[in-house]
């Protein structure tokens, strides 16, 4: 009997090449674990009978085209999609020999942070099912925190990975932009969008980025890795910079408990070697979400333009003529969020706006990167909380979109430049955890790893939640 | 800075959406309250500098020339709402 509660994907490729369970086993043991327990939590639209493949199973957030089992991307309008190929993580899994166990709920089109925009209904938090799991990736947060499977892909546009993972006590990470391949990702913003591991240990989270990362011919944006990813020993911070910004870390809405835990996390640094200091992030953060929130959107209203209920997805008649088709497909097809961020897009790029909006927020993009790299002059990493809340209600951000975007006002900065970012879980407030990010310059993983990791071995985190254990 | 309406419906038919009268109603609302918080990125005095569309510093990527294998046609209208003749189909123009 293979108990998934506990088990870390590096436990579970153990078992197999010793001979203590097969493949087979361990994805019929995930999917008797999904059978139990996700009727109340809904992390999976839709699971994977066979294992295809000797390895680990793994879930993908359905915004990954996996040939011939349905992407929706959490929207009504791809209902029925059947990809006819792989996306290239899918495909660097496929050979890896990871099967695929199924595909994770999320906000649609990963525009959310609670994975209430999904057209499916929502899912719940495993730590308490009254709570959002985090979004937009927050299905496969879900589905690795309750054991539902041992590691999982997300995707991280403005901290998608990073927040889901946070509010779920789960380890995710957010590459640098350009080391993951995005052919094959349903795209939302895609100076923006990549794809991330989410696990229950870092060590796991490297092993899953080893996998998926280097240079793709079919997405021209990626590059090779400067150096091979490392899988994490060494259990000291000595000779490590850490620079806390204090904008990240005094900003308005971080609720006590959550800089309370942020703040211990930040002594531990000190006790196991590391160097700690302060650091400015003036304009980024005070910025940051308002650049995000025109940057975004304009790149959505032009990605999204592809659905118009003549190639793929879903088609509504129209009275009289094409147009008429795109429109009432268009209106019927997509949720609230998709269309407020269109619509936003469109206004931001549409003649007379395109300078005051669009164009400055890509001028701020440029200011936000030049901070970060003054800071990474005199750090190695920097830290602070990755939400500034622990998991809030289903139902208390549904009918407030600002209220909702301020979820990722701590992700979204180091996103806009480029850089990549590892939540870890550091502790509880509220008997709900809290989520501690490290950022670090371009191609730095090793570094976020070998940090995480440390601090992972020295904070013990117990990643089972409470209530299921 | 308040979206009125008139523009919300012209911004509705630039992106293809045929909005019902309570959908109007309601993003009214809120793209103006949405663009009020953006349109704090106009504080900055920003005209020396350049502005950035990626984060990587990649310029002209270039690809060998060499055919490869496509989807075949009947894979590419497998998801097609209407066909014909190896073409997607659509109503008229």
């Amino acid at each position: 009997m293979i108990d998934t509660l506990r088990l870390t994907a590096e436990e579970a490729m153990g078992l197999i090449e010793r001979g203590e369970a097969s493949a087979a086993e361990l994805h019929a043991a995930y999917l008797d674990a999904i059978r139990d327990r996700d009727g109340e939590l809904h992390a999976y639209l839709r699971t994977v009978d066979e294992a295809d493949g000797g390895g680990v199973p793994i879930a993908f957030k359905d915004v990954i085209s996996s040939r011939g089992v349905e992407t929706t991307a959490g929207s009504k309008v791809l209902q029925g999609y059947v990809p006819v190929f792989d996306s290239t993580v899918a495909a660097r899994c496929r050979e890896a020999g990871l099967p695929l166990i199924g595909k994770t709920n999320m906000d649609e089109f990963a525009m959310g942070s609670s994975t209430e925009n999904s057209a499916y209904g929502p899912t719940r938090n495993p730590w308490d099912p009254e709570r959002v799991p985090g979004g937009s990736s927050g299905g496969s947060a879900a589905a690795v925190a309750a054991g539902l499977a041992p590691w999982a892909l997300g995707t991280d546009t403005g901290g998608s990975v990073k927040q889901p993972a946070s509010l779920c006590g789960i380890v995710g990470l957010r590459p640098t932009y350009g080391t993951v391949s995005r052919y094959g990702i349903v795209a939302f913003a895609s100076s923006l969008d990549q794809v991330g591991p989410m696990t229950k240990t870092v060590r796991d989270n490297a092993l899953l980025y080893r996998i998926i990362a280097g240079r793709d011919p079919c997405d021209t944006t990626t590059v090779e890795l400067p150096q091979p990813v490392e899988l994490p020993e060494r259990e000291d911070l000595k000779g490590i910079r850490v620079g806390v910004p204090k904008e990240l870390n005094e900003a308005e809405g971080i609720e006590p408990g959550v800089k309370e835990a942020a703040d211990r996390t930040i002594e531990l640094c000190r006790e196991l070697g590391a160097e700690v200091g302060e650091t400015t992030l003036p304009r980024s953060v005070e910025y940051g979400l308002a650049c995000y929130y025109l940057v975004a959107p304009a790149e959505a209203s032009s990605n999204l333009s592809r659905y118009d209920g003549v190639r793929y997805g879903l088609r509504v008649e129209g009275e009289s003529g094409v147009r008429s088709m795109y429109e009432r497909t268009r209106d019927a097809g997509f949720g609230d969020e998709p269309k407020r961020r269109i619509m936003l897009g469109a206004y931001a790029l549409s003649a007379g706006y395109y300078d005051a909006y669009y164009g400055q927020a890509q001028k701020v993009r440029t200011v936000i990167a030049q901070e970060h790299a003054a800071a990474f002059r005199s750090f190695d990493v920097l830290v602070s909380p990755t939400s500034p809340t622990v998991a809030f209600r289903l139902g208390e951000k549904a009918e407030n979109p600002l209220a909702m975007y301020l979820s990722d006002v701590l992700t979204i900065p180091s996103n806009m430049a480029g850089l990549p970012g590892l939540s870890i879980p550091c502790g509880l407030s509220e008997d709900l955890p809290v989520g501690f990010q490290l950022i670090g310059p371009q191609f730095s993983e090793n570094t976020l790893f070998h940090v995480g990791h440390a601090l992972e071995r020295a904070i013990g985190f117990d990643v089972v939640p409470g209530r299921l254990q | 800075m308040a979206i009125t309406r008139d523009e919300v419906l012209h911004v509705a038919r630039l992106a293809r959406l045929e909005l019902t009268d309570d959908e109007v109603e309601r993003f009214t609302g809120q793209l103006s309250a949405i663009l009020e918080a953006v349109a704090k990125v106009s504080e900055l005095d920003l005209s020396d500098v350049e502005p950035t569309a990626h984060p990587l510093d990649l310029v002209n990527v270039w690809a060998e020339d060499e055919p490869r294998p496509s989807i075949p046609v009947e894979d590419a209208l497998a998801n097609a709402p209407d066909r014909e003749a190896g073409f997607f189909k659509a109503p008229p123009a």
